[in-house]
């Protein structure tokens, strides 16, 4: 490794959620353009090992260190259900300073910008989700499940948009059990 | 920061849910005259705390959706994931909060006090007690919807926990309003409201905090 920085490192984490040890002993470093998919079986602690990353939990043991910001997306979509869809995504980007159009482009659901929230189907939220990410400029992009729901469409405009980011110098953590289309990505098999 | 302020006030105002403690309150001073008869100077007498029991209860109203929402849609973790802190997302969820509560309140106030006849001078202390007294309301609003948040029978609960902590904010806005009160009890309702304004954003942030492990 060069002497940049790794984007997001893992030293030594043990997690306890519910008085379960999920896992000890994980070490992880993403660089630029680097991208790391989590698998292992449902419960095993994917979704914690993102939250994590994310700074939403606090390890155990060990060190969570993350050099540039993060856009993170589980499968809570976050977005105001009474909105449209377009007002619940610029209140994101407002926060950070971006324009939600080219994530929704990306995702293809600049078409859907007037439509209301609530009436999205499951696979058109996670669509958003990703959105905002896209558009959210940050480094890293934490994806829990990103693959969920999508129909074929959407999983090539996620593999484009993933393949996009790590062009520019970002890095990607994904957990899945589904093949997520990042070539040279990491394995971390929990 | 004013972003959220707006948002969580834009949020009651679209579902509604900025009128409903407003005719809650005006409900209950419609009961008082019904259950004690239309007795003009016994109404005039009681009349002040009567609509400050029914503001303690309007406080109830808007819990469930303070907190809860927002957490189950994973607002709260995306605000997190932003570096705002549970504190300031607690202090702006106040400030929100206070806006749709607090003037709509007051303005309620004024029907409300011409229902139980109130003299002019009584609205006004009346009033005067509610700008003083509403923050520290909405405050403990607040932290008990962050308490909560997550349990099943969750209202219920905020029920038992608001009502009790609100009883000085009952006993110093209703002593202000009595004929002849002084000026005392508007100092410790003040100060009282102010002590859980200043507490709320902490107890609150800590609460949302502790929900997400």
């Amino acid at each position: 490794m060069s002497g940049a920085p790794p984007l997001l490192a893992f030293r030594s984490i043990a997690c306890l959620r519910g008085g379960r040890l999920l896992f000890e002993r994980l070490d992880l470093s993403l660089a630029a353009g680097e991208a790391a998919v989590v698998t292992g079986p449902n419960g095993v602690g994917k979704s914690s090992l993102l939250r994590l990353a994310a700074g939403l939990l606090r390890p155990l043991a060990g060190e969570v260190v993350r050099s540039v910001p993060a856009a993170f997306a589980d499968e809570k979509p976050a977005l105001d259900a009474k909105l449209a869809l377009g007002r619940a995504l610029a209140f994101w980007a407002r926060l950070d300073g971006v324009s939600p159009s080219p994530g929704m482009e990306a995702m293809g659901i600049a078409h859907l910008a007037d439509v209301p929230v609530r009436i999205l189907s499951t696979g058109q939220r996670k669509r958003a989700a990703l959105a905002r990410v896209v558009s959210a400029g940050a480094g890293l992009w934490l994806l829990d499940e990103p693959a969920n729901g999508l129909d074929a469409d959407g999983l090539d405009r996620l593999a484009g948009a993933m393949a996009a980011h790590r062009r520019r110098g970002g890095a990607i953590l994904a957990a899945s059990h589904q093949p997520l289309a990042l070539a040279g990505a990491k394995a971390v098999p929990l | 920061m004013i972003a959220l302020v707006l948002r969580d006030l834009r949020q009651a105002a679209a579902g509604g849910a900025l009128f409903l403690p407003v005719f809650f309150f005006l409900l209950v001073a419609t009961l008082f005259p019904f259950a004690v008869g239309p007795d003009g100077p016994l109404l005039g007498r009681i009349g002040g705390g009567a609509l400050w029991t029914a503001a303690l209860l309007a406080a109830l109203l808007p819990i469930d959706r303070l907190v809860e929402p927002d957490r189950e849609a994973g607002m709260l973790d995306q605000l997190a994931v932003r570096g705002l802190g549970d504190e300031q997302v607690a202090a702006a969820k106040l400030a929100g909060h206070w806006l749709g509560f607090g003037p709509p309140l007051m303005l309620a106030a004024i029907p409300g006090a011409a229902l139980l006849k109130l003299p002019q001078e009584i609205l006004w202390r009346l009033e005067i007690g509610l700008l003083a007294g509403t923050p520290g309301l909405a405050a403990l609003a607040l932290v008990v919807a962050a308490l909560t948040a997550g349990l099943r029978s969750g209202g219920a609960l905020a029920g038992l926990l608001l009502l009790p902590v609100a009883v000085p904010i009952l006993i110093f806005g209703a002593g202000y309003v009595e004929q002849g009160g002084d000026s005392g009890a508007l100092k410790l309702l003040a100060a009282s409201s102010l002590f859980l304004v200043a507490l709320a954003p902490f107890a609150a942030g800590a609460a949302i905090r502790a929900a997400r492990d």
